[in-house]
């Protein structure tokens, strides 16, 4: 594949198909086709470069091209306190800002030892089990409009939009949130953000039903996603692929009852599984996941406690020398952060274990032996974010 | 409104066909040859709606022009044209080609002088709005036997295209 | 055929030329109306579906948006990338809305009108072998979409122009037999006569269309295939933006691009015609009217049945997904071509024992 990338580099195509097809071969047999899907690509969900080799419309070979969306995360953070910090995660997975949040305020409280109070904890959970519902949500609509369904995605969108208002009224931010603060939430919750909660639980029910019945049991829908990228449960765990992607092949793995965060505890919820480990599998998981989201908000806003939302941490946070590992289950699977600590004000350094990143490996196994059309079904079911791939 | 300008519609499109066709040959790069091609079809088309039989007109473009000829550019846009120009695309059979000639041209002379005879001067004109119904009746009742094998053998063919072409079935 | 001959021979060939360029104009001017409109009502109604407004800004329901639409494409920069093969570049967008706006010139869309003593159908030429001439035509359309693909020399250009070519080139024989069962029926090839004969009513009030007299399956065979050969959704592989970016016209700017988009609601409004011709009945509708009206209905019937079909095409737009590349082939010729040819076959033994 290496030579492949020098031939795309070169600026005039008709130089390149000299390149590629040697002058001896037969050319009615040179069917094989090059072709350089992206970073500027309607459908490669932002900067992805995808590299195609192509018999006729069947996929023989990918390689994945990342790094065009790079911004160093990581060794920014080496120059900013921990609290300097956060907001630069939210620009991780920026449709799910809230659990890249989420993640590096526990991992540095882990690294304290300081434990934010219940009432934090549970605003916690409600906000980032909403994020999740955005997040899928969003992957729904541009998921069905890259298999062509123009309509979902508007639908989606709608409904997306009352949880922004949420988030607005919360925080004052709608995508990059910066909800929450180490130790704890800045803020405490608005008046009515129960109810508003819960009238949008009461809104979004229905709907989820509605994208079902545009989707769920259409003939063309099925066609397309049923046996489309299939990855089995084995390649799924040697691939290290979580979140949907892995529980759609019929892992129930589930970091928010494997080793629970935040309030889930005390919630009771169901983590749904798939068995054949296609796209339509996923598809069907992540619909369900939206339903299991809701009935987690629906206990927590009911169940929420009083007290402090901050809990007691230092104004200049020094964690003692060392090093944390935590994890959280994100919209897209585990997002972990690995924080070494020098016992300064600043890590040492800290590395993110994005979800995308890991579940984009997949791809070439997804999608071998599959059509152009069926790059992009996978692209779309894998879910990435590329700013959360390349950082 | 009787036809107009019959004999100039005849020379212009003959013209267009035999130029077109003598394209077809002499141009190097396929995807102009077949375009040329393209233009002999629809100029013999042209040619059969002056016979007044609008129905054999009518498939000569819906088959040969919106079917066959597709098909070649189908494949033509997949090689490299390129390395195709470059190539010598005539193989050294001048002796073959030359006696092939002479036997044609020898056949149009032969029918040129014998045909003043066979045909008659003004052929009778067709009543039109039967031509699609006769064809039928030709097809179907008249030449139905022939009709068959002939479709038989299309489709012996095409079977034998798809066995040699594709290796691994 | 014979009818025309006799009618059309008593005009001098003055008249028949002014009234032939009169009646093109005309013909020309509405159905580029029509297709500006289509794209307007495609806005408006996927807008509706999809809970958005649609254009509203310019004009009243946004009702100058094609003006607007217009403009910018002609004030756009026409960019011709380096690379392109030229002449075939430039032609290929010609040559696609030539083709669309020409197959309309056979299509009637009423029945003979006589103004000022020239008495004329409502079309602009009555061929015998209107529909034949007209499957020609959009037959060659195909060219159109390959030549664009391959001359843009691109690669998305060429994969879709290679799907554009192999579907319409499939699916033009389930269209083609989809439609012998009419033709069978009607015995004949001129679309006023298969019209024709679609007139007056069954048991007193089905209204005696060929879809109603046993050619249902081939209607929807033909819906299928027109959808097919119109590149529309859910067929819409040769310009599916989301895996060919813009298929084969990916490297067309400006009036070029504007001239594919033009001749893809063009060929829509063309397939709508011929499904309304040949399956419900042309210009016959329910109502007749006092004598003023008389001139006026059958055209309102027509374009309301054409209408139906293009609210049809925007509707299944907003609605399904994209087939893929195999399972459109197979869909074609593994699902409708062996219906259509079922239904030829019912057809003519229905009609050879009815003789």
């Amino acid at each position: 594949m290496a030579d492949i990338l020098k031939s795309e580099q070169s600026p005039s195509s008709v130089e390149h198909i000299e390149a590629e097809k040697g002058v001896d071969q037969p050319f009615l047999d040179a069917t094989e086709l090059i072709l350089n899907m992206g970073p500027q690509h309607p459908s490669t969900h932002g900067v992805l470069r995808v590299i195609l080799k192509l018999d006729g419309e069947k996929v023989l070979n990918t390689e994945c091209v990342i790094g065009y969306l790079h911004r160093g995360v990581e060794k920014i953070a080496e120059h900013r306190t921990y609290a300097m910090f956060n907001p630069y995660v939210d620009r991780m997975d920026y449709v799910a800002a809230v659990s890249n949040g989420l993640g590096y305020c526990e991992a540095v409280e882990k690294l304290l030892n300081v434990e934010a109070p219940p009432r934090a904890q549970w605003v916690r959970t409600i906000l980032t089990e909403l994020n999740r519902i955005a997040s899928h949500q969003l992957w729904l609509g541009t998921h069905a409009l890259d298999i062509g369904a123009i309509t979902p995605l508007f639908y989606t969108f709608r409904d997306r939009e009352e949880i922004l208002k949420i988030f607005e009224k919360y925080c004052g931010a709608r995508l990059t949130t910066h909800a929450f603060r180490i130790g704890g939430c800045l803020y405490e919750t608005y008046d009515g953000f129960e109810q508003d909660v819960k009238k949008f639980c009461d809104f979004v029910t229905p709907k989820v039903d509605e994208y079902e019945t545009l989707l769920t049991t259409n003939r063309i829908w099925l066609e397309r996603t049923k046996g489309v990228g299939v990855l089995k449960a084995e390649d799924c765990i040697d691939l290290g692929v979580t979140g949907p992607v892995l529980r759609a092949s019929g892992v129930k793995w589930d970091l928010r009852k494997a080793q629970p965060y935040a309030a889930y505890k005390n919630f009771e919820f169901d983590i749904p599984t798939g068995q054949n480990g296609d796209t339509y599998d996923r598809y069907l998981v992540r619909v369900a996941e939206m339903r299991q989201a809701l009935r987690i908000i629906r206990q927590a806003v009911d169940s929420i406690p009083e007290g402090p939302i901050m809990g007691k941490v230092p104004k200049v946070m020094k964690p003692p020398v060392g090093e944390i590992y935590h994890s959280i289950e994100a919209p897209k699977g585990e997002l972990g952060y690995f924080i070494v600590s020098d016992g300064s004000t600043q890590p040492y350094r800290v590395r993110v274990r994005p979800p995308s990143f890991v579940n984009l490996q997949a791809l070439s196994k997804m999608v071998e032996g599959a059509l152009v059309a069926d790059v992009v079904a996978v692209i779309g079911t894998l879910d990435i974010v590329l700013g959360e791939v390349d950082r | 409104m009787d036809p107009v300008a019959t004999p100039y519609f005849f020379y212009g499109l003959s013209a267009v066909a035999v130029l077109s066709a003598v394209g077809v040959i002499m141009r190097r790069n396929p995807v102009h040859s077949a375009i040329a091609l393209i233009f002999t079809l629809l100029s013999l088309a042209g040619l059969y709606l002056m016979l007044y039989a609008p129905f054999v007109a009518g498939v000569q473009i819906i088959l040969y022009v919106g079917g066959i000829v597709v098909l070649f550019l189908f494949v033509i846009m997949l090689i490299n044209i390129e390395r195709m120009q470059r190539e010598y695309q005539f193989n050294k059979q001048w002796l073959v080609g030359l006696l092939a000639a002479a036997a044609l041209g020898a056949l149009f002379v032969a029918v040129y002088v014998k045909g003043q005879s066979i045909f008659p001067q003004h052929a009778v004109r067709f009543p039109e709005q039967l031509n699609t119904q006769q064809v039928g009746k030709m097809l179907y009742v008249d030449y139905l036997l022939p009709f068959e094998i002939a479709s038989l053998l299309l489709l012996v063919a095409i079977v034998g295209a798809v066995v040699m072409a594709k290796k691994r079935i | 055929m014979l009818r025309l001959y006799v009618e059309e021979k008593m005009l001098s060939i003055t008249t028949f030329v002014i009234v032939s360029v009169i009646k093109i104009v005309i013909a020309l001017a509405v159905l580029l109306t029509a297709v500006a409109y289509t794209v307007w009502l495609e806005r408006k109604l996927v807008g509706r579906i999809q809970n958005r407004w649609g254009p509203q800004r310019v004009g009243p329901f946004g009702l100058l948006q094609p003006l607007a639409d217009g403009a910018k494409f002609i004030f756009k920069e026409d960019l011709t990338p380096p690379y392109v093969y030229k002449p075939l570049y430039i032609a290929a967008p010609i040559l696609s809305l030539v083709l669309a706006l020409t197959s309309i010139s056979l299509v009637p869309i009423g029945n003979w009108v006589t103004v000022r003593g020239v008495r004329t159908p409502l079309e602009i030429t009555d061929v015998n072998i209107g529909l034949l001439i007209i499957l020609g035509i959009t037959s060659l359309s195909v060219y159109g979409v390959a030549l664009a693909g391959w001359s843009s020399n691109s690669k998305y250009s060429l994969l879709g122009s290679l799907r554009a070519s192999a579907q319409m080139v499939s699916y033009e024989i389930a269209l083609g037999v989809s439609l012998v069962g009419v033709l069978i029926m009607s015995g004949s090839l001129n679309l006023r006569e298969i019209v024709d004969m679609q007139g007056g009513h069954m048991a007193g009030f089905i209204p005696r269309w060929n879809i109603f007299r046993g050619q249902i399956v081939a209607f929807f065979v033909y819906l299928a295939a027109a959808f097919a050969e119109t590149n529309r959704v859910p067929f819409d592989l040769p310009e599916a933006e989301t895996e060919l970016v813009a298929g084969y016209h990916t490297e067309y700017s400006s009036m070029k691009f504007a001239m594919f988009f033009m001749a893809e609601y063009a060929n829509m409004i063309t397939a709508a015609s011929i499904a309304t011709l040949l399956f419900l009945g042309g210009w016959h509708g329910p109502l007749g009217g006092p004598w003023w009206l008389q001139a006026i209905l059958p055209v309102f019937w027509f374009a309301l049945k054409v209408f139906g079909f293009i609210f049809l095409y925007i509707w299944i737009r907003g609605t399904l997904p994209r087939f893929r590349y195999d399972q459109l082939m197979a869909f074609g010729w593994k699902f409708l071509f062996p219906i259509a040819v079922a239904n030829v076959l019912v057809t003519s033994l229905i009609v050879a024992l009815q003789k």
